[in-house]
């Protein structure tokens, strides 16, 4: 039997040269073109990076193109960024433009730096979740294939984070993305009651519920449960410690789209995403009603937001109201928050747009 | 390749890198890989998922890392009955060697499906889709190789942190030794679920905060620093001749005019007390101005996505600590929070949620720490205190 808890391997035996004799010397960089930053060390050295786009899902075989890439042009290592994108890093310059040409071969963008949208944060979605309620890899092929431009250019007003989470577990953590893709039920789980005493523990299935909408069952010989259909906002909690409720359905299923968050201090503290479309269809493969409602929205922030202003510092700076003016998304019932922290989102002051 | 998948085939198309291309790559050598091609054509076709809830599946001596996985149509696809998945801790700043790429490369074209995640959204490397008979051969080989798995369930899930001193002239704290030392340091927190849920833990090297760390760690540090922004005064004259508009994108921007632009001087005026430490200028003005060098960390708790109770931005707990290897200031508070929060927290509440259970206060009290103003943006304004 193997040796338990190694933990990884050391970080420092993965560096590049120039990384180590440079760590923590770095003194300022350059963004040379999409996807190539220009680093610059204390010591005089400099390192070439080169960005490229990958699909999060990959085939060891892929894995080892990359490789070669690196074998050939980066003393054998790369990395990869939080956002799946792959960094191929030399001290010479005249490797950058061979890099981006080895890297188009693969059929990988170069971009994802600045002013840009780079690549997708998302989950598994159909290809291996149980509690999905969209699919992940389709739509954000979907997305890319349109957006596609905005990967490879850095036109925008700043860095636009477009993340995908494929239900309200929000495994992404999408929460906090200028734009983030959420897969949602819209129908109360189905309760097995011939199963659910067998599978699942009845006083943890009814913890489980935020809203408190799950009881024990009115007929004390039925060792199950039932769920008040009206308190039900469809999280999927109890499906997580209960498998006897599944929620899935196929029409019931869609996404739904939150708009302005952040995690960068910069300027403004972070923020959250807050919902702007509360349903659109699963339409496999390429979601086209998401797809082109997304894109109508980055077009709008494009044109009205200001330098260096993220979309959520424009929406602040706009209001919410002009928000959904400009981009004709109608303003529904569900936008009106009723959970835990509902009253902070109510408007208390008589400064508003119309 | 066997079935028709029409609609998987359509997402071959488009300038976007394929990931059905990858599935079919690997479907060339591996069956389960055909038999995930067909899967999901059908969830396309169907809009629901296949997979079937859960399934306890590991491997001996750990009671995480791996993630039952079976399908709901076993008798369609038999390749794929059990298609479990394993995490596998990335080092620190996801940096390999080729060598080490191929090593995993070869273990999972051996034992798995020869499909993966560079990287899942923790951080980990996906091994996606290995039978259960395979999963302890697997694992021993990946030990073989000097790769260990990361975090599944209640327990520490596997930490992350940002490119930082490797690659980044703005951090202010050593980013992947502070990872790595803690995943090294909580080896047994991390392979034993014993806690109420999950507890992440991620580090940014400043406050651009490049993996989340506010949105989506339990336990969040960030770099900043404790002097003055260090402005070369000849960088920031070579911007402005560049053609940048000070006034406007830079001090202008500024979020609590900290900045002033003297034209007659031509130089940069920082009032360091009214300084925040946004970032902004040092994003504009790369070569002319940088963070300080009294450098630390912000301690944050309690960032997490909507599940239970709603999602939370991690709350300042300490504004600053000096954050040096061993680094015992950091293991003596995350011992500390564990403690309290496995003592009073329900199952799968987390830290964050049984804060706002108890109260600020109570934590507080529990891990010993002084109130101070940089917890909160305001005072309470109600009347209802406790004495």
């Amino acid at each position: 039997m193997a040796k338990t808890d190694i933990g990884p391997p050391d970080f420092r035996e993965m560096l590049p040269e120039v990384i180590k004799k440079n760590y923590g010397k770095w003194k300022y960089h350059e963004i040379l073109k999409p996807g190539v930053l220009k680093h610059v060390s204390e010591t005089g050295d400099e390192l070439y990076t080169v960005r490229a786009g990958s699909p999060r899902l990959v085939s060891v075989d892929y894995v080892r193109d990359i490789c070669d890439i690196a074998d050939k042009y980066c003393d054998g290592h790369l990395r990869f960024t939080s956002r799946y994108n792959i960094e191929f890093m030399t001290p010479d310059e005249n490797k950058v433009d061979p890099l981006i040409e080895e890297v188009g071969k693969l059929g990988l963008p170069v971009g994802g730096t600045g002013k840009c949208i780079t690549n997708v944060v998302h989950t598994q979605g159909w290809i291996h979740c149980h509690s999905a309620a969209t699919d992940a890899s389709a739509v954000v092929k979907a997305i890319m294939d349109e957006l596609y431009d905005h990967f490879t250019s850095m036109k925008l007003p700043a860095q636009l984070r477009i993340s995908l989470a494929c239900c309200i577990n929000m495994c992404g953590a999408v929460h906090c993305s200028d734009l983030a893709v959420v897969g949602v039920h819209t129908k109360p789980p189905t309760v097995d009651h011939e199963h659910l005493h067998a599978l699942c523990e009845i006083p943890t299935t009814i913890a489980s519920c935020p809203t408190g909408a799950i009881r024990r069952h009115s007929d004390k010989e039925v060792k199950s449960v039932q769920v008040r259909e009206d308190l039900c906002m469809y999280c999927g909690n109890c499906f997580t410690v209960c498998p006897a409720m599944p929620l899935a359905d196929p029409d019931g299923d869609g996404v739904a789209i939150y708009a302005g968050g952040k995690v960068s201090n910069a300027r403004k503290p972070p923020m959250f995403s807050r919902l702007i479309v509360p349903y659109l269809p699963n339409n496999p493969p390429r979601w086209p009603e998401l797809v082109s409602t997304l894109k109508k929205i980055v077009g709008v922030y494009a044109e009205h937001a200001q330098e260096d202003e993220r979309m959520g510092e424009w929406i602040q700076r706009v209001g919410w109201e002009t928000f959904f003016r400009l981009t004709d998304i109608e303003f529904t019932e569900q936008h009106i928050d009723d959970f835990t922290h509902a009253v902070e989102t109510y408007r208390t002051t008589t400064q508003f747009r119309w | 390749m066997g079935k028709e998948t029409p609609m998987a085939d359509e997402l071959e198309k488009g300038p976007w890198p394929s990931f059905v291309k990858q599935i079919k790559r690997a479907a060339k050598k591996h069956p389960s890989a055909n038999d995930l091609l067909n899967v999901v054509e059908l969830s396309y076709r169907d809009k629901v998922t296949h997979w079937k809830h859960g399934g306890i599946v590991g491997v001996t001596g750990y009671g995480g890392g791996v993630i039952g996985r079976y399908s709901d149509v076993p008798e369609k696809f038999p390749n794929i009955a059990a298609f479990h998945t394993f995490r596998v801790n990335h080092p620190s700043g996801w940096f390999y060697t080729t060598k080490k790429l191929r090593q995993i490369c070869d273990v999972w074209e051996k034992y798995g499906s020869g499909l993966t995640n560079f990287h899942g959204s923790t951080g980990d490397i996906i091994l996606l889709g290995s039978p259960t008979e395979n999963l302890q051969p697997c694992f021993d080989a990946l030990s073989e190789i000097g790769f260990d798995l990361g975090g599944s369930g209640s327990v520490l899930r596997t930490p992350t942190g940002c490119v930082g001193p490797a690659r980044c002239e703005w951090s202010c704290i050593d980013t992947l030794n502070v990872i790595y030392d803690l995943t090294m340091e909580f080896q047994d927190e991390l392979h034993r679920p014993r806690w109420p849920y999950k507890f992440k833990i991620k580090a940014s090297g400043c406050p651009n905060d490049c993996v989340a760390a506010i949105a989506r760690a339990d336990f969040t540090i960030i770099g900043t620093w404790r002097d003055s922004l260090r402005i070369d005064q000849d960088a920031v004259r070579e911007y402005v001749e560049g053609g940048l508009d000070i006034q406007r994108l830079v001090v202008g921007k500024c979020p609590t005019w900290a900045l002033e632009w003297d034209e007659k001087a031509r130089e940069l005026k920082l009032k360091p007390q009214d300084c925040v430490r946004c970032m902004h200028c040092i994003n504009k003005m790369p070569k002319a101005v940088r963070p300080g060098l009294d450098c630390g960390a912000t301690i944050l708790i309690g960032g997490k996505a909507p599940i239970l109770k709603g999602a939370n931005l991690s709350w300042v707990l300490i504004p600053f600590m000096k954050l040096e290897p061993p680094y015992t200031e950091v293991k003596d508070l995350l011992l500390k929070i564990w403690d309290w929060w496995d003592e009073h927290g329900r199952t799968r509440e987390r830290v964050a949620e049984l804060i706002q259970r108890l109260g600020l206060k109570t934590f507080l009290r529990a891990v010993g720490i002084k109130p101070v103003p940089q917890m909160v943006y305001q005072p309470r304004a109600n009347p209802y205190v406790f004495f």
